[in-house]
């Protein structure tokens, strides 16, 4: 079992109020659970990656285990702390004032 | 007794106001989307209950909402604008070709007759159609693919197409504008377009003032009883067209500036029309700092202040160019909504003013459904 954190307004969207456990059964990498994550909530499609290139929206980031894996390949495997349910996986909108 | 519903799109979530036919006490519903740019909140005039939002942000990109009950409940549709073939290029700030790439939905027009059929305008500017409800979306290429696309260039707020407008009396016939391309025509529902700008000058704006295209066009407008005759409202100048915008003449008149945005026609006058004049195209605020409406009874020309209930002195608001309605109770009702977060309404066609809400965020568009 995966564990995402969204951001609120994506929450909102996808009408969760909480984090969002996932069945991974491939290897689990940002795509896999990002896919399982737009299969479950297909109002994601599009907000957190391009809907063709599956490219990450630009002030979206990726952080799990303390460590921001936006700029890894997205077929690297997830650490195994968030492979197992123990950490999550956080999906993060980007600082911005205003 | 018949009703009003206004729909707001601000910076920071959609508010539907909602009245009775007298339209004195007024239900503010929202923030809808809170959070989010709505960039247009429109109704379907085959099915009023029908209203569509365009909900957009820099982070998490471009949502479409759907409510099929007068804005109480919504539902996220389709939201994947992917242009047709390869997309190309269009003239960046600084001359080179740049890639187009889908930004956000600026303006949704739904279908005279189908609640079904919307119409999106989209920056960079593209038009979409989804004819299921949303849920899919088709790129009408043949806009961009007419031959001037290469060399359009974004205005300051970018490449956005802004204004759909719909033949009443012709459905195969379409208006649309770009900025800052101009104006657009098609004839076959979509299929084809040609420029429509003869007799827009653009003098210190464009190298060629008369140019096909490249014109800012900020808003069209046009009575459905007589969608020969369009009104404009330029970067800089007044327009008025009688012939679908095969040509065009200035009415700017004696406005006190002919810079602004927002522009709209009367829902029984047709030669009655709205404007609010701003000083500017830096000084994005009203001259002397005076919140006036101008009412033309005769098509242009000659211009009207309409002051009463608006703010006459150290007001430094603008309104853009989504932000201007009517409804079609009599006497019309005119509204429109400012940067300042005022959304303003008139009960006799522009006479009297009063505020129904003062403190939103800045307000980026502004619709009017008349309810039976």
């Amino acid at each position: 079992m995966i564990r995402v954190v969204l951001p609120a307004h994506l929450r909102d969207l996808a009408r969760v109020d909480d984090e969002v456990h996932l069945d991974v059964h491939d290897t689990p990498t940002a795509q896999t659970v990002l896919d399982a994550l737009e299969e479950r909530y297909p109002v994601l499609r599009g907000t957190i990656r391009d809907h063709v290139t599956k490219q990450r929206r630009a002030f979206v980031r990726y952080f799990a285990c303390e460590r921001d894996l936006s700029h890894d390949p997205p077929d690297n495997p997830l650490p195994d702390q968030v492979a197992s349910g123990a950490e999550p996986f956080l999906v993060v909108g980007a600082m911005a004032g205003g | 007794m018949s009703g009003v519903r206004v729909l707001v799109g601000t910076v920071k979530g959609a508010f539907v106001l909602t009245a009775d036919g007298k339209r004195e006490q007024w239900e503010v519903q929202g923030p809808h989307f809170g959070g989010w740019e709505v960039y247009h909140v429109k109704g379907s005039p085959a099915d009023p209950d029908r209203i569509w939002a365009s909900q957009s942000s820099g982070w998490f990109g471009q949502v479409i909402q759907r409510s099929d009950d007068g804005g109480r409940s919504w539902e996220a549709v389709g939201n994947e604008f992917a242009y047709d073939g390869v997309p190309g290029t269009h003239q960046w700030y600084d001359g080179t070709p740049h890639p187009w790439e889908f930004a956000r939905v600026w303006h949704l027009e739904p279908s005279l007759t189908d609640p079904e059929t919307v119409w999106a305008g989209v920056e960079d500017a593209a038009l979409f159609r989804s004819t299921d409800g949303g849920k899919g979306w088709a790129e009408l290429a043949g806009l961009r693919g007419h031959g001037s696309g290469p060399h359009w260039q974004p205005g300051a707020g970018g490449l956005c197409l802004h204004t759909i407008l719909l033949d009443p009396a012709d459905p195969e016939r379409i208006f649309i504008a770009i900025s800052a391309a101009g104006a657009f025509r098609s004839d076959d529902g979509g299929a084809t377009w040609k420029p429509i700008n003869r007799g827009l000058r653009s003098e210190g704006i464009l190298p060629e003032p008369e140019a096909e295209v490249g014109h800012c066009v900020h808003r069209i407008a046009l009575h459905p009883s007589r969608p020969e005759t369009l009104f404009m409202q330029k970067h800089w100048d007044v327009m008025r067209s009688d012939d679908a915008g095969d040509s065009w003449r200035e009415v700017s008149g004696d406005l006190p500036s002919d810079f602004g945005f927002a522009i709209d026609v009367h829902a029984h006058e047709p030669e009655t029309v709205y404007v609010v004049p701003i000083l500017s195209d830096s000084e994005h605020y009203p001259p002397e700092g005076k919140l006036r409406v101008y009412r033309s009874r005769t098509g242009g020309d000659e211009w009207e202040p309409l002051t009463a209930g608006l703010p006459q002195s150290d007001c430094y608001v603008n309104v853009l160019r989504e932000a201007m309605a009517v409804d079609s109770l009599d006497p019309c009702g005119v509204y429109f909504g400012t940067t300042g977060g005022q959304v303003y309404a008139s009960t006799d066609a522009g006479d009297r003013w009063a505020p129904i809400v003062r403190d939103l965020p800045r307000v980026l568009s502004v619709e009017a459904q008349t309810l039976p």
